[in-house]
């Protein structure tokens, strides 16, 4: 469905994405994992057009978003969901507005349905009664959830989550987590998380990939990526303690 | 898309290298900006549409009603330095009569429009900087831009009509309040009475002084909207950058004004 082809980013001297070639299956959880500043929200932002390639492409569905531009570059950009790292709501408008802000500025919906479809997400985010509250007076992890119901709202095909728990508690971070998971089984969207949380990445992930100075070291499904003998997968899941998948479902409490 | 990338360069090699990225950097920036402001009068067709009025109307009612406190002061108080100083002169030659028209036509033609330009710049424009430059750094324009919501209809063009009604409108109001305060002057330390001080203040004021005036202060509103959500949206490094963008909108606002306003003068009054 997203398809990266021979992709190279550099930012000054620094090559962030080295000739990165992989690709994203419809309906699957794609997850990328890797230390801080290794590439994994630039990936990302590739995704959406925030960057553009220095060399190389990028396919969604058979259309090159890193050189669509004008409608047709809407209109792809209209597949997708984004949860950004920081919930990036507009800070002068409520809760209930900011989740409305994409159906009252791209469609022509009725006041009501608009209304009804953001209070379905925010009920299904758990927001449920937090309509009326500003950005500025509520939780990061609500922000978060505010966030990922705007991201849903447009019914998108894609969502997309940068750092989806970072900065927030170990039980809000487990929510956040079931949520994507919920999200993928029951409305069947295909999703890209970045994250560093290895614990969220093998529990939601349907394949996991670590990237290491520009490249995928590892791109596998959860049991092969914890069987990894790379250094820099063993060093990672050393770093957060996890022996086999059995600590990733006793996390979750399965 | 607003959202541009990071733009890094290599240092450069020497004085002349740098001064030549300055000039071509400059260069760029304005091309971009003036595109913005295209882009954004492109989207005022939108102006009356379900989508936009409420934010047109809440610029409307920042920049014109909320800034009529501070306004009003230094109007108040640009006449009555202006009648003052020019007064005490003229005294000595017998002719303070004429301080009416001298501030009549000094608030119409040049400092009506250029003080509410520095007010309005110093005030709504840096506060325009600072909010899209907050944004840009809290990924709200990237998420507009990845929404397909173009920043430029939803956020400048609600300010860009609101600085192109409201700047006419607050130099008016700056006038008649300067004119007003120069006849305090006249009448409390002058000595002129106020019939004497408004018939000679209008008897040789012409309507090219205010449409000229109007048609300035019309002129800084474009380029203080303009200066300012250039300086947002290209806003990087957090709250450094923030800062940099309000600083940047007042200083090159100010000067912009300085120079449009000479320009515009020596263009209609050659």
């Amino acid at each position: 469905m997203i398809r990266f082809e021979n992709v190279t980013k550099r930012f000054g001297a620094k090559t962030v994405l080295d000739d990165v070639s992989y690709e994203i299956e419809k309906g699957e959880t794609f997850v990328i994992v890797g230390r801080s500043g290794a590439g994994k929200s630039v990936s990302l932002r590739h995704m959406i057009r925030l960057l553009t390639p220095d060399a190389g492409r990028i396919w969604v569905d058979g259309e090159c978003i890193s050189e669509a531009g004008g409608a047709e570059l809407e209109r792809i950009l209209g597949r997708f969901g984004v949860l950004f790292q920081s919930a990036a709501l507009l800070q002068w408008l409520n809760v209930e507005d900011n989740v409305c802000l994409p159906l009252r500025q791209k469609t022509n919906l009725p006041e009501d349905e608009i209304r009804a479809r953001a209070a379905e997400k925010l009920a299904l985010v758990g927001l449920e009664g937090a309509e009326q509250k500003m950005p500025a007076d509520i939780s990061g992890g609500m922000r978060k959830r505010v966030g990922l119901a705007r991201a849903i709202v447009t019914r998108p095909e894609i969502i997309l989550y940068d750092e989806p728990t970072s900065g927030l508690d170990p039980v809000i971070s487990r929510q956040i987590d079931l949520l994507i998971d919920d999200l993928r089984r029951h409305l069947g969207v295909t999703s890209v998380v970045v994250t560093h949380d290895l614990y969220s990445a093998l529990h939601i992930g349907t394949r996991v990939a670590m990237l290491h100075e520009g490249k995928f070291v590892v791109c596998a499904p959860p049991e092969e990526f914890i069987a990894s003998r790379h250094p820099v997968v063993r060093d990672f899941l050393q770093a957060q303690g996890i022996a086999g998948l059995q600590d990733v479902r006793k996390a979750f409490g399965k | 898309m607003i959202t541009r990338e990071p733009q890094i360069f290599d240092p450069p090699p020497n004085v002349f290298a740098s001064a030549g990225r300055g000039i071509i950097l400059a260069c760029q920036g304005t091309g971009q900006a003036l595109l913005m402001l295209l882009g954004a009068a492109a989207q005022t067709p939108h102006l009356f549409s379900r989508k936009n009025r409420d934010d047109v109307m809440r610029q409307l009612y920042l920049v014109g009603i909320k800034s009529l406190g501070v306004v009003s002061v230094v109007a108040l108080f640009t006449g009555m330095i202006l009648a003052l100083q020019v007064g005490l002169e003229l005294r000595r030659y017998g002719q303070e009569n004429n301080i009416g028209t001298l501030v009549c036509v000094s608030m119409l033609r040049e400092m009506g429009p250029f003080m509410t330009g520095l007010v309005i710049a110093a005030s709504v424009g840096s506060a325009i900087a600072a909010q899209m430059g907050t944004m840009t750094v809290a990924e709200e324009i990237a998420a507009l831009d990845v929404m397909s919501i173009s920043p430029l209809r939803y956020l400048m063009m609600p300010r860009l009509v609101a600085l192109a009604v409201m700047m006419p409108l607050l130099t008016v109001y700056t006038n008649l309040l300067g004119i007003f305060g120069g006849a305090i002057v006249g009448a409390t330390q002058l000595g002129i009475s106020l019939e004497a001080y408004f018939d000679n203040a209008f008897r040789y004021a012409e309507n090219k002084d205010l449409y000229v005036g109007l048609f300035k202060a019309f002129l800084f509103g474009l380029i203080i909207v303009t200066v300012a959500c250039y300086q947002g949206f290209t806003a990087t490094e957090g709250a450094v950058g923030v800062g940099r963008a309000t600083r940047r909108t007042v200083i090159v606002s100010f000067l912009l004004i300085l120079v449009v306003g000479y320009f515009v003068t020596r263009m209609f009054y050659q």
